[in-house]
């Protein structure tokens, strides 16, 4: 199969999205002249011309409540923030607006849009754009959220997410656009809210989502030379989570360990231990861990970034304490 | 309206004005030539070594743009408190910081000036009233107001200088923030750098409105275009601002028109414009014509300007070899400067 990078896999979503329905148009920041600050949407503005894919002053709020105005009135917008640090100064038409719609007119309007862009940390940039909302968009009811980690699943996802009628979150990383990946050339598509195992094993479930599958993966590698079997789920969607997968995982490897680069509190790995001791708890030979990003601002020097962003070392010492083995 | 279009019209002359009859005394033209000087050879330096890895993350420079700060650092006292966005190395330099402290910070050393935490886009040092270095676009606008706010509410007669981009000015925040410092006439004075373009994103290509400084007028702020290339221009409009702010009648919005003669980021080949027009700013470089007044009222000689450059390199190549043999920060500072109370109880697993 032919292999492609991160961001073509986007580029093709996009594209063949925009082909196949009029309705379907791009928005945000250097998207269009500049070819996408990361390359996303190169060349798009030459295909589509410049009605669908629309350059933005630097105005995020109005932008994204633009998008959600014209997905109330039928259009299917795709709402690029250059990087989800900023869809902060968006946040209320995301939160107030498009997740709202449909339950404050009673079914009546909806909002039938992406918001889409980079998440997480991406090498040295300080606090203000090395952040990862993953879990804020997933608290909110009337919202989806999609985070992929390889271009195959990005490719299928978003096609699912410009398709899906109500708003989906969908988040990527700057640090995997130019990630290579197995995607065919005929047209598919991955349902929202299904997670899927990338590594099958028996004697840990370990959990990730996003750019952090990596280290999830890595850290599997490292224990298989050690004899320990990890099972890698990938959630792809953290809202809604594939709960099923989970448990079913876990009732067969009997501990779980999730890995997150978001904050500790109340995070997606907050949510799937409350989930698990809930229903899964006379499967639990130990209480869930959880790698994340330490519980602090990340800052902009090497070595405290190293000390803070969840890494293999950190995701094999759990797995060895959820499995009781000296580290 | 008849009357903005015309204060507009004609800001940019084609070359800076060598000034043969100068309203501002050798020393202050001997402080520009020299901060100017350090702020261009300190960019140029921090370019070559984002190139050899040794500065990382996103770097923007301020080559071009060096009498935006030069002027109005002359027009104003050491009380006065400073803010900007992340093109932010070239304020502090310029206000007194230590060269080595704000290389360090590039270098991500502990010894820098925000400890190796905030990186380029976020310069701090308070001993000289500079309250930052803000990432993300318009942001700091309001807190700008807000420093402003405070000040007044003290009564201490300083103000804030509080600068932004080009592409700052299309964000709600900056319209509320003007709408109320106007209203409550707080001691701020709004300095837009327009420098032309926001990334690749030229300012034509933003609004119907492209004389920025009238944006100002909607608030009924004073509101001027000021052709920033020359450091003069800047002092003038800058100093008429503070006295304006200091007498209790508020803000004022200045537009500088100036250029970055870089890329936006170390990662920009800055393909949207044109050689010429790169070529015709450089022609009326500030520096330069700082340089040719010097010259013309023989304040100083040829050499002795060459002399002050070699010092400005010599305090680069200083704040180098400080950044260099400073140590990163401890990992243990990983939990340190995030809460002022000093045993906040971390999630530690
Ligand atoms: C709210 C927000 N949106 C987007 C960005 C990404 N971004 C960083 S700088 C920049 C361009 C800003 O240009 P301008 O305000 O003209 O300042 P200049 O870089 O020219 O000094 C953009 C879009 C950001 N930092 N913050
Ligand atoms: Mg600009």
């Amino acid at each position: 199969m032919r292999s492609i990078q991160f961001r073509e896999a986007l580029r093709e979503a996009l594209s063949e999205e925009m082909r196949r329905d009029e309705r379907v148009f791009l928005m945000g920041e250097e998207v269009a002249e500049y070819n996408g600050a990361y390359k996303v949407s190169q060349g798009m503005l030459d295909e589509f011309g410049p009605e669908r894919v629309v350059d933005t002053p630097i105005a995020e709020l109005g932008f994204a409540g633009i998008g959600v105005g014209a997905a109330m009135n039928g259009l299917r917008p795709v709402i690029e923030f250059m990087t989800f640090n900023f869809s902060l100064v968006a946040i209320d038409q995301v939160i107030n607006a498009a997740a709202k719609l449909m339950s404050m007119s009673g079914g009546q309007y909806g909002a039938p849009m992406v918001f889409r862009g980079p998440t997480g940390s991406a090498g040295m940039l300080s606090s203000q754009h090395s952040q990862n909302f993953e879990n804020w968009y997933a608290n909110t009811p009337g919202l989806k959220v999609v985070v992929p980690s390889n271009p195959y699943d990005a490719k299928g996802l978003l096609k699912s997410a410009i398709r899906d009628n109500d708003p989906v979150i969908f988040m990527e990383s700057e640090q995997m656009y130019g990630d290579k990946g197995e995607v065919p050339e005929e047209e598919y598509l991955l349902p929202i809210g299904v997670a899927d195992i990338k590594r099958e094993g028996t004697d840990v479930t370990i959990v990730s989502f996003g750019k952090i599958m990596k280290v999830a993966l890595a850290a599997a590698d490292e224990l298989a030379k050690e004899g320990i079997n990890a099972e890698v789920i990938d959630l792809r969607t953290v809202r809604p989570i594939d709960y099923k997968t989970l448990v079913e995982s876990v009732k067969k490897t009997n501990r779980m360990v999730v890995v997150e680069e978001a904050w500790p509190l109340a995070s997606i790995s907050a949510e799937l231990a409350y989930h698990i001791q809930s229903n899964a708890f006379d499967y639990m030979d130990a209480p869930v861990k959880r790698v994340t990003c330490r519980d602090v601002p990340l800052p902009y020097a090497p070595t405290l970034i190293e000390a803070s962003l969840p890494n293999v070392a950190r995701t094999v010492e759990a797995v060895k304490q959820v499995m009781y083995k000296k580290a | 309206m008849a009357d903005t279009k015309d204060k507009a019209k004609k800001v940019a002359p084609a070359k800076a004005k060598v000034q043969a009859k100068p309203t501002f005394s050798k020393e202050t033209y001997m402080w520009w030539y020299e901060n100017m000087k350090l702020m261009r050879r300190f960019e140029e330096k921090a370019g070559q070594l984002y190139g050899q890895q040794k500065i990382k993350g996103f770097c923007h420079l301020y080559i071009g743009q060096e009498a935006c700060v030069a002027g109005a650092v002359t027009a104003l006292t050491k009380d006065d408190k400073w803010i900007t966005a992340y093109r932010d190395h070239a304020h502090p330099l310029a206000l007194g910081t230590d060269p080595g402290a704000i290389m360090a910070e590039l270098f991500a050393k502990a010894t820098g000036c925000s400890k190796g935490k905030g990186g380029s886009m976020h310069m701090f040092d308070k001993e000289v009233n500079f309250m930052g270095g803000h990432g993300i676009v318009g942001a700091q606008v309001p807190l700008g107001a807000g420093i402003a706010f405070a000040e007044k509410y003290n009564k201490t007669g300083n103000l804030c200088i509080c600068y932004m981009g080009d592409g700052a000015v299309r964000q709600g925040a900056f319209h509320e923030a003007l709408n109320m410092a106007m209203t409550w006439k707080l001691p701020v004075i709004f300095v837009i750098e327009n420098n032309g373009y926001a990334m690749g994103t030229s300012v034509e290509r933003t609004s119907n409105v492209q004389q920025l400084y009238t944006l100002g007028e909607s608030y009924d702020m004073p509101s001027f275009p000021v052709e920033a290339m020359s450091v003069e221009n800047v002092h003038e409009a800058v100093a008429e601002a503070a006295a304006r702010a200091r007498a209790g009648e508020g803000p004022t919005l200045l537009e500088f028109r100036t250029y970055r003669y870089k890329g936006h980021s170390m990662s920009d080949p800055a393909k949207y414009r044109t050689k010429e027009e790169l070529e015709d700013y450089k022609s009326r470089d500030s520096i330069e014509a700082v340089k040719a007044t010097i010259l013309l009222n023989k304040w100083a000689t040829e050499e002795e300007l060459e002399q002050i450059d070699e010092q400005a390199k010599q305090k680069v190549a200083e704040a180098v070899k400080f950044a260099e043999e400073s140590p990163y920060p401890d990992p243990s500072e990983l939990y340190t400067d995030i809460y002022a109370e000093s045993d906040y109880p971390y999630i530690m697993d």
